[in-house]
């Protein structure tokens, strides 16, 4: 495939809520939850953020970095399960802020956590066909768990966005290929606040199921097997399923270190694979093969064969910010200001 | 232009007048200036109202007939006109009504200034106050009026050395002649301490370095200054009415510790009069925030730029000082009835220098100054009065 | 406010776009269609054309709000700052992701993107600039440019710091 990934760039928001804070709150013991999900602290939203700001910031990065002039881009889309308008695109907001408008194609996509991986598909077609020179995909959540379910430990808020396009590719795509079922693990009824999920329902017949199918198929078709990847990237719901699911199609602890972002900023949903490969390629050096494996409740799972390129030794990483910064940094903030951050108390007035 | 004086003055106590409405309280200042100036209504030419935000106050537009009208002189078909320029509405109004007697086109006009802000909810009249900055960027992108004279504030303390207590001398200082004067809005006397530890409003200005919201009316008469003798015998000249602007936005001024309206209004103004700020015995300053009067003083050229804090702590400004400062008690003691603020300022220097600010009184006062402004300066407004016999 | 009225700006608030004076060179935000440095204001007229700021500035003064601006209750404690910018022109706008403690007269910032308000639970969100400090970003040797390039222009990694 000639097309692939031209330039990209992570945000996350600044503030963090540990698990043992969460619990606290709630009276469960917070410490063993983050333990066994393993994440240490999950990323919190300002109140002025949303998915927009997260991908306009996440975007811009990326532009700089591939000094990709705004105009060339032939489509924005942007996935999320957290878009702030029901109706009324974010992928067009992305756009005007970028300086992309007017001569563009733009949507929103939202498949749960794989609408990022979703829309790199979409671009890489369109790159491929020639109908645009270059087209951005975003994963972006700000998603939310109801106060003192399970999902609250670890649902975040962050963005990724990739600019695929055939000249400059800093890391080809050799095949994408998906395996989708109806699969009810997790949804959010329309006007819902929270999403509902089967709770474990959601892992075996879900989530390992769909990434081990994609994955096993993936690397049958392309006749290739773990020792082939210098890095391999899945859906991180938690810091636990990624490395099992890992462990069961024969990766090794090195091979996951890199694309394992989870437990230090939390579940950013639609974000959570891409920022895991955005820190892969934040360090890797040409030829390096990396395996990544989306993940979508409902359910899908997107799987990339990728190999970075003699281009990505030129590529200039000085504009924004890299994902260890995002994964060591941060502010911790107690439940009280996460709630009022997040709208979970009931303010007076209109 | 034939000389223009002062005849008569009225005012409505300023405060919390949970029981009045702002028809009642026009007309009871309006009505008191006129009876002040012995003046009947047949002789009446003209009514100019400062008024800055009825619109959003009471959702009552066109407000100059309708103070006409509840005093009784629709009948007669004057002409009334209202006037706005944010916090400066009524200076503004006064600076219209000069013109006009001024010009020969009336004989004698009324100015009046009102404001009722307790008809609304507190953060409604905050977000009033708001729209006197620079709403599409200033306001729109989290500026209050008080943020932005607390980045004054800020701004000044560090080319200066102005510290936090400079600050707050001049809100004590209001107290202090607040509670001299009955219709003051605030009557107790607040400590230096109590205003450096008071709440913050926007670093560094406090609860205290900020004047309340306010209702309250003033007026006063104008007229020819021949003819004066006819309605009073201590007529008091307006030596000086002039009227200046500056940027909109305090980002766009070149330098954001002054006020470039006020510099050139106070100018135009001691030109106009001949006179310079050492004749000048007794001053209203627009003191909204303690840094405003600071900065005014500068301004307005009773001290040199950077020199108003540790001037005000010298004790120059106080009642028994050279100029005698906001003896009303200012912005901040007397209280911010937007449209009636500058028009009052003017009933107090008028007080003053005919001897009849009983409590306050500065002695031998011969020349006032007045000095209202909008925002944070897109308006000021400065006038000279001079006591003529 | 109504719809339109926020949507007209959307050039200035989300992409920092001014205007500079071709006459006598100064750069304004937001954009002017008469320079008042020129002497004869009259040079100017129809010599404005669009600039592009950098968002690239430092605090000129700052305050720390208690009682907020509509629609930024969420916030406060926030930093509200006059920035000037590299090309020159003064910005109000929020400074962001930093503690009040960390903010002084001279602290380097950047333009980033945010919401500035909503129109209630229902209504439109309004997106714009506010400032993040530049200091704890790592990679600090590189050059930056422009944060949002202009639309003819490809941003030049050669490009000096303004």
């Amino acid at each position: 495939m000639k097309a692939g990934i031209v330039s990209y760039g992570v945000y996350v928001p600044r503030y963090r809520i540990t698990p043992g804070e969460i619990g606290r709150v709630w009276g469960s013991d917070g410490e063993s939850m983050g333990e066994g999900l393993n994440v240490r602290r999950k990323s919190v939203p300002a109140p002025d953020e949303d998915t927009i700001t997260i991908s306009t910031e996440a975007l811009r990065t990326a532009l700089l970095r591939g000094a990709i002039d705004p105009q060339q881009i032939g489509a924005v889309y942007v996935g999320s399960e957290s878009h702030p308008y029901a109706v009324k695109p974010t992928a067009t907001v992305v756009a005007q802020a970028v300086g992309a408008t007017p001569f563009l194609t733009a949507a929103d996509f939202e498949f749960a956590c794989k609408a990022g991986t979703a829309a790199i598909q979409t671009c890489l077609g369109l790159v491929g066909s020639e109908m645009i020179r270059y087209g951005v995909a975003i994963g972006t959540d700000t998603s939310q768990g109801a106060p003192g379910d399970a999902l609250e430990y670890s649902a975040s808020a962050g963005g990724a966005a990739f600019v695929m396009g055939s000249e400059r590719v800093i890391c080809q795509v050799a095949r994408t290929l998906s395996y989708t079922t109806d699969t009810p693990d997790f949804w959010r009824r329309e006007g819902q606040k929270y999403p509902s999920h089967g709770g474990r329902f959601t892992g075996e017949p879900a989530y390992f199921r769909h990434v081990t199918e994609c994955a096993r198929r993936m690397m049958e078709v392309q006749g290739t097997g773990p020792k082939d990847y210098a890095h391999v990237v899945f859906h991180q719901p938690n810091g636990k399923f990624p490395q099992r699911v890992g462990k069961q199609l024969g990766f090794s602890e090195a091979q996951m270190r890199y694309g394992l972002v989870t437990p230090d900023i939390g579940n950013t949903y639609s974000a959570a694979a891409l920022i895991g490969l955005a820190n892969v390629l934040d360090r890797a050096k040409p030829r390096e093969r990396i395996l990544m494996v989306g993940y979508g409740s409902g359910a899908g799972s997107d799987a990339f064969d990728l190999e970075t390129t003699d281009e990505i030794a030129a590529y200039d990483r000085s504009f924004g910010r890299p994902v260890q910064w995002y994964l060591d940094s941060g502010t911790e903030i107690p439940y009280a200001v996460y709630a009022k951050f997040r709208g979970k108390i009931h303010m007076g007035g209109s | 232009m034939r000389e223009v004086a002062v005849l008569g003055v009225g005012q409505t106590k300023f405060g919390e007048l949970w029981d009045r409405s702002f028809r009642e309280i026009g007309i009871e200042a309006g009505l008191q200036a006129l009876v002040d100036a012995k003046l009947s209504s047949a002789q009446l030419g003209a009514l100019y109202l400062g008024n800055m935000a009825s619109g959003s106050l009471l959702s009552q537009e066109h407000i100059a007939p309708l103070i006409l009208d509840y005093a009784g002189l629709a009948g007669r078909h004057l002409p009334a006109v209202r006037v706005e320029g944010g916090g400066a509405s009524g200076a503004l109004a006064l600076h219209q009504g000069y013109l006009a007697v001024a010009s020969g086109q009336y004989d004698y006009v009324v100015v009046g200034g009102a404001e009722k802000l307790t008809d609304v909810p507190d953060t409604t009249g905050a977000d009033i106050t708001n729209a006197t900055a620079d709403h599409e960027w200033e306001v729109v992108f989290g500026a209050t009026l008080p943020a932005l004279w607390a980045m004054v504030a800020r701004r000044h303390m560090y080319l200066y050395g102005t510290t936090r207590e400079d600050l707050a001398r001049v809100a004590v200082h209001a107290h202090e002649m607040g509670s001299k004067n009955p219709n003051a809005h605030y009557r107790n006397k607040l400590s230096l301490a109590q205003v450096v530890g008071a709440g913050p409003v926007a670093e560094p200005l406090g609860v205290f370095d900020c004047a309340p919201l306010s209702d309250g009316a003033a007026a006063v008469v104008l007229g020819p200054l021949e003819s004066a003798r006819k309605h009073t015998d201590t007529p008091v000249r307006v030596a000086a009415s002039q009227v200046a602007c500056d940027t909109m936005a305090l980002q766009h001024r070149k330098d954001p510790t002054t006020v470039g309206s006020t510099v050139a209004a106070a100018r135009n103004a001691f030109h106009q009069a001949r006179r310079t700020p050492a004749d000048v015995r007794i001053a209203e300053i627009h003191d909204a925030y303690t840094i405003a009067g600071l900065v005014g003083l500068e301004d307005l050229g009773f001290v040199e730029k950077g020199r108003a804090g540790s001037e005000f702590a010298s004790g120059r400004f106080a009642l028994g000082g050279s100029t005698a400062v906001n003896t009303s008690g200012g912005l901040k003691a007397q209280g911010r009835p937007f449209g009636a603020v500058g028009v009052a300022q003017v009933v107090e220097v008028v007080r003053q220098l005919r001897g009849e600010a009983t409590g306050r009184q500065v002695s031998g006062a011969t020349l006032g100054l007045t000095h209202d402004l909008g925002g944070t300066g897109a308006t000021s407004v400065v006038h000279l009065l001079e006591r003529t016999n | 406010m109504s719809v339109a009225r926020f949507w007209r700006e959307t050039p200035r608030r989300y992409n920092l776009g001014g205007s500079k004076c071709t006459n006598c060179g100064t750069a304004y935000f937001p954009p002017r269609s008469v320079c008042p440095e020129c002497p004869a204001h009259r040079q100017s007229i129809e010599k404005m054309i669009p600039f592009q700021l950098s968002g690239e500035g430092e605090v000129l003064s700052f305050t720390i709000v208690h009682e907020p601006a509509e629609g930024f209750e969420l916030q406060v404690p926030y930093v509200l700052a006059l920035v000037k910018t590299v090309e020159g022109p003064v910005l109000t706008g929020q400074v962001v992701d930093a503690s009040p403690e960390a903010v002084a007269i001279g602290l380097k910032v950047r333009a980033t993107f945010r919401k500035l308000r909503e129109e209630g639970k229902a209504g439109v969100i309004h997106y714009g600039y506010k400032f993040t400090p530049v200091e704890d970003l790592p990679f600090a040797a590189g050059p930056r440019g422009p944060p949002v390039p202009a639309p003819s222009e490809v941003p030049s990694r050669d490009r000096a710091p303004a």
